[in-house]
């Protein structure tokens, strides 16, 4: 089964089994502007929920990229190497950072759905 | 926070509003990268009516400005304008400025946002030992930049002076929409363009007129973001971030506005400081795409030799650039490295600016 998650650190993550796919939120993205570089992570990297694992810089200023979830990195998108802009164009789709293991599934109820990511957002 | 009279134009564009230097501005309206490829290709419309003016008047205008300003303001013609800056007794820089000659008996200058209280407290405290009025117009006025290459063209269409007329540092008064508008081929973006000045009444309306027009030409409204990007690209600097109190005129590359063939405030300074300048201003493109930001350190084969002062990634130039004030051992060539938080990152000294674009070069 497939859902889609967020975190009020503003990423996105879209489960599927096992794995769950990252990326920072569309909100995220229009906040940060025109993005021009992205420091990924390690692909075996072992992460702790809430670790900082990516960095993103945009014209305006560098933002950090949290884990969601803990787990293991399975793989990262590298075209954002060479075209860090992706993440503007499709922040939630072609943008995705990285992929994770999950290791414990029961920190899926810490995330958000989206309508109250909604919520979370429109109260800042 | 201030707003200038354009306030409401920019939130009904969608504008992202960012308080810089005690205004609310516009920081973009669609993306900053998209906004500097509209100036460079075609037209970019500004607003930036947080600067200040100032007023002069009086039968010793010129003796004033001349006394306050490093640049020779007496070989202006009425008509021209002047880069310049001004400096403090030790020959700090307190602010740079563009001065209007808009006649022997009034000039306007043109100053930087952060520095309009400061600026104006300097100018009356200097004005006492000259007959001259000087007067703070800045809540009054309006100024909205004009700038790329298809700028003549497409303003041509709406304001009643003949633009091939005006050469670069030149002004005319013209009316717009049946407005009157100081109209001057001047910029900071390195493109060619024009800078119009008006009473805050009028603002809004000459604002939607240049906004159409602009849209004509496929151009569009543009943000301090792309402001930035673009005077960055064309090795202009920022007071505040390349130079300020700290630094004088000789290290920043500023030397060709000091004449010291006249008098004026900071020149026993500056006469001294010419002979032992050791930090200069160089331009450096790095490796990679990171910004390196105001403030990190550079190291010359180890050692450290320096500072950023301003850094953006360059769109014209697909490249990461940035402004640095380092020792004067540092040539042309030299491979440098930025110390980014972790890691460091290498760097080479390039030749200012790093674009050139369509500004004139002819007065």
């Amino acid at each position: 089964m497939r859902m889609k998650k967020y975190t009020r650190t503003h990423e996105w993550v879209e489960i599927e089994g096992k794995v769950a796919t990252v990326g920072i939120t569309n909100h995220a993205q229009e906040e940060l502007g025109d993005v021009v570089y992205v420091d990924l992570p390690e692909v075996g990297k072992e992460v702790k929920k809430g670790d900082v694992v990516a960095s993103i810089e945009s014209v305006k200023a560098a933002a950090d990229v949290y884990a969601p979830l803990s787990g293991k990195i399975t793989e990262v998108n590298e075209r954002l190497e060479t075209e860090p802009e992706l993440i503007n164009k499709d922040a939630e789709g072609e943008g995705w950072i990285f992929k994770m293991e999950i290791a414990d599934e029961s920190e899926l109820s810490d995330l958000l759905d989206e309508q109250a990511y909604k919520e979370f957002c429109e109260q800042k | 926070m201030n707003r200038t009279p354009l306030y409401e134009r920019h939130i009904a564009l969608g504008a992202k509003m960012v308080d810089f230097a005690g205004w609310t501005m516009p920081l973009y309206y669609s993306s900053i990268f998209e906004e500097v490829m509209a100036v460079r290709k075609s037209v970019g419309v500004f607003d930036v009516s947080h600067m200040g003016e100032i007023v002069v008047e009086g039968q010793e205008t010129v003796d004033f400005v001349n006394f306050l300003v490093t640049n020779d303001f007496s070989s202006v013609p009425e008509g021209k304008a002047m880069y310049t800056v001004m400096c403090n007794e030790a020959g700090g820089i307190v602010d740079d400025l563009v001065v209007y000659k808009i006649s022997r008996e009034k000039a306007i200058m043109v100053v930087n946002a952060a520095n309009i209280e400061k600026d104006y407290e300097w100018i009356k405290t200097h004005s006492k030992n000259f007959n001259v009025e000087v007067r703070n117009v800045s809540d009054e006025t309006a100024l909205v930049a004009f700038q790329g290459p298809k700028s003549q063209e497409a303003l041509q269409r709406v304001v009643n002076v003949d633009l091939e007329g005006i050469g670069y540092y030149s002004f005319q008064w013209g009316r717009l929409d049946g407005e009157s508008v100081l109209v001057s081929r001047t910029g900071y973006t390195g493109e060619d363009g024009f800078e119009l000045m008006m009473n805050a009444e009028s603002a809004a309306r000459i604002w939607d007129t240049l906004v159409e027009i602009a849209g004509a030409v496929d151009g569009k409204p543009a943000g301090l973001g792309a402001r930035d990007v673009c005077r960055l690209e064309a090795s202009y600097l920022l007071y505040g971030q390349d130079m300020d109190e700290s630094t004088n005129p000789f290290e920043v590359g500023l030397s060709w506005v000091v004449k010291m063939n006249k008098d004026f405030v900071g020149k026993e300074a500056l006469l001294e400081l010419k002979e032992k300048v050791e930090r200069k201003l160089v331009a450096l493109e790095l490796s990679g795409r990171r910004i390196a930001r105001k403030g990190y350190i550079v190291l010359k084969e180890g050692k450290e030799v320096g500072t950023i002062t301003s850094g953006n990634f360059s769109p014209t130039l697909g490249k990461s650039i940035a402004l640095a004030l380092v020792s004067r051992c540092v040539k042309t060539g030299d491979r440098l490295e930025v110390a980014f938080p972790g890691k460091n990152v290498e760097a080479h000294v390039v030749k200012k600016p790093f674009y050139r674009g369509s500004v004139r070069r002819e007065a």
